[in-house]
C-alpha cells in the first residue's frame, strides 16, 4: 500500500473544516483523478500526501512514514519519493531549463555527472532536450510545466502529485501533458491529480475520487468527471 | 558534506549574487554606505582620542626642593619618586637650569625681571620634573609625592605643583569627547543594522518562493542555508573591502593635505600606516557579519515549515 488515509480530518486554524473523516487506500502504480467543486478538499487532500499540511486527526501513511508524526528533520527525505506539479508550474525563473531540474538533484547530492546525464534524460523524456539552455519565460506554458513535471520525475520519485496540472494549459497542450503523464505512469509512477478537467477524465477512463465537502462522495475505478463544466 | 556539495554551494552562492543583481547592489549599497559613515566616524574618534591623549600627556609634576638641600639628599628622593607604580619618568632640574629655563620661556619681557640674577644670587629652589604613565591618576601620584615628606622632619620637598584644577577641568572636557565619540559610533553601528535588515526584509519576499521549492524537492535545511550563507559572506566581504579602499583612500588624501595647514594648530592627524588596519579589520570583519546575519535572518523565516 502507497497511501493511505484512515479517518482523516483536517481542520485549519481559521475554523474550516478542509476533510472531514476521509479513509482512502491508493496502491502502488495506479492512476487517480481527484475531482469536485472548488473549495472542496481536494488541494489538501494532495497536500497531506507530500506534508505540507498535517492531518488533525487519523492516520496517514505515504511510502510508509506515518506522516503525522513524521520529525520536521525527515520531512525533506518523504519529499524526495514525491514529484509535486502546480498549475502554476513553479520554476526558478533565474535558472535555466537544465538547472532548474538539476537542481532536484543536486539537492539529493547526486555525483555530478549523474545529474548530467539523468537530467539531459528526463528533458529528453519531455521532448525539451534542445531547449536546455532557455529561461523559462522564453518557453510557452505548456513548455514551462514539461519542465515542471521532467524535474518531478527526476529523481525517480513513487508517487507524482498533480495539482491541476492542465489548469492553465490550452486543450492541444494538455492533451501533451496528459500523455506525457501516463507515460510516466506506465514506467512505475504513482500518479495522484486533481482536475477540473472534464474531457480529459472521461477520455482516460483511470480511477475517479469524487470530494464534497470534505468527504470522499465517490470512488470509482473506471470512473466519469461527474459534473457539468 | 561531500566535497562536491561543499564546492556546489560556493558555486551557487557566487552565482546568486549575480543572477538576483539588483538586490545584491542593494545590499553591497547599503552596507557600504552605513559602513562608510561608520568608518569616518571611527577615524575621527581615533584622532580625537590621539589629540587628546596627546594634550593629557602633557601634563606633568613639577616636585619644588627646599633651595638649601643638598645634592645627596636630592638624589635620595628622586629615587623614591622613580618607585612610585605610576611614575614613567623622572628629569632633575637644577635651579641653574631652572633659571635659564625660565629666561627662555619670558623671552625678551623676562630680560628686565631676571636681570641682576646669577648663578649666586639664583633665588629658584632645585626641582624635579615627574612624568606619569596615567595622567587621569596625576592627582593620586602627587599626593603619594607630598606624603614623602612624611617621617622626614627636614620636609624636603616644599610644594608639589601639577596645575591642580585646571588638569581635572581639561580631564572632563577630553572624557566628555571620548564618550560622545563612542555614543556616535554605536549609534552609527545600530543605524547601519537598521538600514541593512530592511534590505534584507525586501530580499526575503524575493526569495520566498525558491525556498518553497527548495523544499518542495526535497533539500535539507541545511542544504538550502549553505548557498545563502555563502552569498551574504561575499556580498559582506566585497562590500566592506569597496568601503574600506575608499575611506583609506580619502583619509590618507586628507592626511596629506592637511599636515601643513593642521600642523600649525598644533594638530596631528594618526598617519594611516598606524590606524588602516585598525579600519580594515573593523569594516571587513563586521561587513562579512553583517552580510552572513542578514542572510541568515531571512533564509530562517522560510525554513520553518
Amino acid at each position: 500500500m502507497l497511501i493511505e488515509m484512515q479517518d482523516i480530518w483536517k481542520t485549519y486554524t481559521d475554523g474550516t473544516h478542509a476533510l472531514r473523516g476521509v479513509s482512502v487506500r491508493i496502491d502502488r502504480n495506479e492512476f487517480v483523478y481527484l475531482v469536485g467543486p472548488s473549495g472542496a478538499g481536494k488541494s489538501t487532500f494532495m497536500k497531506l500526501i507530500y506534508r505540507e499540511e498535517v492531518p488533525t486527526k487519523g492516520q496517514l501513511s505515504v511510502n510508509g512514514f506515518n506522516i503525522g508524526k513524521l520529525k520536521p528533520r525527515k520531512i525533506p527525505y518523504v519529499r524526495r519519493n514525491i514529484g509535486v506539479i502546480f498549475q502554476d508550474f513553479r520554476l526558478l525563473p533565474k535558472l535555466t531549463v537544465y538547472e532548474n531540474v538539476a537542481f532536484a538533484m543536486e539537492v539529493i547530492e547526486a555525483p555530478r555527472r549523474l545529474i548530467k546525464k539523468r537530467t539531459m534524460e528526463v528533458l529528453d523524456l519531455v521532448g525539451l532536450k534542445h531547449k536546455h539552455a532557455s529561461l523559462p519565460a522564453q518557453l510557452s506554458g505548456g513548455e514551462q510545466q514539461r519542465v515542471a513535471i521532467a524535474r518531478a520525475i527526476v529523481n525517480n520519485p513513487t508517487v507524482i502529485v498533480a495539482d491541476e496540472p492542465t489548469g492553465n494549459l490550452d486543450p492541444e497542450t494538455s492533451w501533451g501533458i496528459m500523455n506525457l503523464l501516463e507515460e510516466i505512469n506506465f514506467r512505475g509512477a504513482t500518479i495522484v491529480m486533481a482536475t477540473h478537467n472534464k474531457e480529459i477524465v472521461n477520455t482516460m477512463r483511470k480511477r475517479v475520487i469524487a470530494i464534497e465537502n470534505g468527504n470522499i462522495a465517490r470512488d470509482e475505478a473506471r470512473g466519469e468527471y461527474g459534473y457539468e463544466t | 558534506m561531500k566535497l562536491s556539495t561543499l564546492l556546489r554551494h560556493l558555486r551557487e552562492g557566487f552565482k546568486n549574487i549575480i543572477r538576483n543583481g539588483w538586490m545584491s547592489f542593494a545590499s553591497i549599497s547599503s552596507i557600504f554606505f552605513s559602513l562608510f559613515l561608520l568608518g569616518v566616524f571611527v577615524l575621527l574618534a581615533l584622532n580625537i582620542n590621539s589629540m587628546a591623549s596627546n594634550i593629557e600627556s602633557q601634563v606633568q609634576i613639577r616636585v619644588y626642593l627646599q633651595t638649601d638641600i643638598d645634592q645627596q639628599k636630592a638624589n635620595q628622593l628622586e629615587n623614591k619618586i622613580r618607585k612610585l607604580s605610576d611614575v614613567s619618568k623622572v628629569e632633575f632640574v637644577s635651579k641653574e637650569k631652572g633659571l635659564e629655563l625660565l629666561r627662555k620661556n619670558l623671552g625678551k619681557d623676562g630680560d628686565a625681571l631676571l636681570d641682576g640674577y646669577d648663578q649666586a644670587s639664583n633665588p629658584l629652589p632645585d626641582s624635579f620634573t615627574v612624568e606619569v604613565f596615567d595622567p587621569q591618576n596625576i592627582a593620586a601620584t602627587a599626593s603619594q609625592i607630598t606624603a614623602l615628606n612624611n617621617g622626614d622632619e627636614t620636609k624636603p620637598i616644599t610644594s608639589v605643583k601639577y596645575g591642580q584644577g585646571t588638569v581635572e577641568k581639561m580631564f572632563k572636557i577630553t572624557n566628555a569627547i571620548r564618550n560622545i565619540g563612542l555614543i556616535v559610533v554605536i549609534g552609527l553601528g545600530v543605524t547601519a543594522m537598521f538600514l541593512i535588515s530592511t534590505t534584507i526584509k525586501m530580499t526575503i519576499l524575493a526569495r520566498r518562493r525558491e525556498i518553497g521549492i527548495m523544499k518542495l524537492v526535497g533539500a535539507t535545511n541545511s542544504f538550502i542555508r549553505w548557498p545563502f550563507f555563502v552569498e551574504g559572506a561575499l556580498i559582506g566581504i566585497v562590500a566592506s573591502g569597496i568601503t574600506t579602499v575608499v575611506v583609506l583612500m580619502a583619509y590618507s588624501e586628507l592626511v596629506r593635505l592637511n599636515e601643513v595647514e593642521l600642523g600649525l594648530l598644533m594638530i596631528k592627524l594618526i598617519p594611516v600606516a598606524d590606524c588602516g588596519w585598525k579600519i580594515a579589520t573593523l569594516l571587513i570583519g563586521l561587513g562579512s557579519l553583517l552580510g552572513v546575519w542578514g542572510s541568515v535572518i531571512s533564509v530562517r523565516k522560510y525554513l520553518k515549515v
